[in-house]
């Protein structure tokens, strides 16, 4: 197991595209980093920079405090989880598992002992015989859990390894790659672009936009302390409303979160909502509405405990103080108390 | 389909035994007059049931050739167009699968272009190169050999591009995840490429067999030597002047011999053709 460090690494195509400017993080040994952002915003580049599997244009990477720029992916010590799995379709489960070991020259016997150590604590043993196409998704899956584990690496890379499988089956995986971290321990970057996987599996995360990080941290203090506009309505569901306002006789972007929102009467309102749409979810109620103009006001969520007297067509609410974000409407920014 | 019109499918099945008839009466004749005496094939019309000279007139051909032309026995021309009929796909499959690998999986200069280059050689057969071909294979002193038989038909622009279609609905995370494994390239072509190829090339060695098996144009031009005879040459060997002085017999039983491999090789490969030209395995 090893720590992780990324200092101010780039990533270019050509002179004019670059797709990473310059991400900065140290990972401590041992830590599940989930790097999150949306398609196209270099996540999976940066993680495939870690893996070896893409050049790195400017800056460092170092696993366990060797620097990896100009290594081959096999001598970094490290193991990745494809998205499509990348099974190799005429091997059996088994010999899947055994393959980088058999290359890397282990003997027989420790090859075996991995694999059925693997296979048993992924419940595989009765599958080591099949072939990927015989399997589920779900089991593909953890044949290419298996595959990474057996090398008994420094690092686990994840690349989106859960978002081909359905929903149900989505959550079961989630609660066993947290069981397995808390297992082996190895030190994870886990990339998705699914901010519930993001939330529940990271000890901290790296929320990425368009090439930088926009902020990393813990999932709860990122999400009670959003760094800007991007990560404000990236993460959260319904998003966090940003309302157009005043404050100390400047132009700001007031957030607040969907849950911060309570009805009142009328006469202690700092706003009044006027109702466009109702959600019942059964635990909770989602009112979507508007400020201001129909068309031009700010787009506003709130969300419920109980249900919601729709006929007014306007809902009065307010906020405690503590629950307010600001941010400059011009770079997004979150401008501190 | 659940259909009930007599008309019709009398139709169709008439239709389809006339075809079935116009390509299994040659081959009948040929049979048959592999089984008849010289005297028999002569008569007009010939006899249309079996004679008594199956044995004698395939031991004669598989020994000793014809009397009256070419004395090559049968048994060696057989070996020599199955040594070419191997070697052909053999080496075609061998030479494109790397070519296509370079091509696909490698990043070097001018790699569009070479690619190009391997694909104009499809509009130049060997029908088309065959003068210039003949000299260099005669000035390498390569006449009447297994070489100058085979190396000149080996290259193949065919099998390079299906192997480079096959290779590049390969998804990219196979190779990256060899190389996580830390296998290299050559690595990989063999434990990964290789096998995924197998209905690849079994379609390609069936396609190549039966094109160097049927090779007509090339062999003759550079066997002189009866002993460097192909079957297929060895027919037209046998053949020395006009129709009364051909042994037909024994010319149409050489021809039957000339058939059962490819028709072999093609009942035999034949789930393996199929897949490869159909299923991928991914």
């Amino acid at each position: 197991m090893a720590a992780v460090s990324l200092r101010d690494v780039r990533k270019s195509y050509t002179p004019e595209l670059q797709v990473i400017h310059g991400v900065n993080m140290e990972i401590a040994d041992g830590e599940f980093i989930v790097i999150l952002g949306p398609s196209g915003c270099g996540k999976s580049t940066l993680l495939r920079m870690v893996a070896g599997l893409e050049t790195i244009t400017a800056g460092e990477i170092a696993i366990g405090g060797r620097v990896v720029n100009n290594l081959e992916p096999k001598d970094r010590d490290i193991a990745m989880v494809f998205q499509n799995y990348a099974l190799y379709p005429h091997m059996s489960v088994y010999d899947n598992m055994a393959y980088g070991l058999r290359i890397r020259g282990l003997s027989k016997s420790e090859i075996d002992t991995r694999v059925q150590k693997a296979a048993a604590i992924l419940e595989l043993a009765k599958f080591l015989d099949r072939r990927p196409r015989a399997l589920s998704g779900g089991q593909r899956q953890r044949v290419a859990m298996g595959r990474a584990i057996v090398r008994e690496p420094q690092v686990f890379l994840f690349d989106e390894p859960l978002s081909n499988l359905d929903a149900k089956l989505r959550v079961q995986m989630r609660a066993e790659l947290q069981g397995l971290h808390r297992r082996l321990g190895t030190t994870s970057l886990f990339v998705t672009h699914d901010q519930v996987e993001a939330m529940t599996l990271a000890q901290r995360m790296i929320v990425m936009n368009a090439g930088r990080a926009e902020q990393i941290g813990a999932p709860l203090e990122i999400y009670a302390r959003p760094a800007s506009t991007f990560v404000a309505s990236f993460i959260g569901s319904p998003p966090m409303n940003l309302i157009p306002s005043q404050r100390d006789g400047r132009d700001v972007l007031l957030g607040v979160r969907p849950e911060h929102l309570e009805p009142c009467a009328q006469g202690e309102a700092a706003m009044t909502v006027d109702i466009d749409l109702i959600e019942p979810l059964g635990s909770d109620t989602l009112v979507y509405g508007h400020i201001g103009a129909e068309r031009t006001g700010a787009r506003v969520a709130v969300r419920l405990h109980q249900s919601v007297d729709a006929r007014t067509g306007h809902l009065p609410v307010r906020y405690a103080p503590a629950h307010v974000h600001y941010f400059d409407p011009a770079s997004g920014k979150r401008i501190e108390a | 389909m659940v259909e009930n019109r007599p008309w019709l499918t009398f139709f169709s099945h008439a239709v389809l035994i006339l075809g079935v008839l116009m390509v299994a009466f040659p081959l009948y004749v040929t049979f048959i007059a592999s089984t008849l005496t010289l005297e028999q094939v002569m008569q007009v019309p010939m006899q249309l049931t079996p004679g008594d000279q199956l044995v004698q007139n395939y031991t004669q051909v598989l020994t000793g050739g014809s009397t009256k032309g070419s004395k090559a026995a049968a048994s060696s021309m057989l070996v020599n167009s199955l040594v070419m009929a191997l070697a052909i796909p053999l080496g075609k499959i061998a030479i494109s699968i790397i070519a296509s690998f370079a091509i696909v999986y490698f990043r070097f200069p001018l790699r569009m272009f070479f690619f190009w280059m391997i694909f104009v050689t499809l509009m130049l057969p060997v029908e088309v190169r065959i003068i210039p071909t003949f000299k260099v294979i005669a000035d390498l002193g390569m006449l009447n050999t297994y070489a100058g038989l085979t190396i000149p038909l080996i290259a193949s622009a065919t099998a390079t591009f299906l192997f480079r279609q096959f290779f590049m609905t390969v998804p990219d995370e196979l190779a990256e995840a060899a190389r996580v494994d830390g296998a290299g390239p050559m690595r990989f072509f063999w434990d990964v490429l290789m096998p995924l190829s197998k209905t690849t090339m079994a379609a390609l060695f069936v396609i190549q067999f039966i094109y160097g098996w049927n090779q007509y144009l090339w062999p003759l031009l550079i066997t002189t030597d009866e002993s460097m005879y192909t079957t297929v040459i060895g027919i037209k060997r046998m053949i020395v002047g006009s129709d009364a002085a051909n042994e037909w017999n024994l010319i149409m039983a050489t021809a039957i011999l000339a058939m059962l491999p490819p028709a072999l090789v093609v009942m035999l490969m034949q789930k393996w053709f199929v897949k490869g030209l159909v299923e991928t395995e991914k």
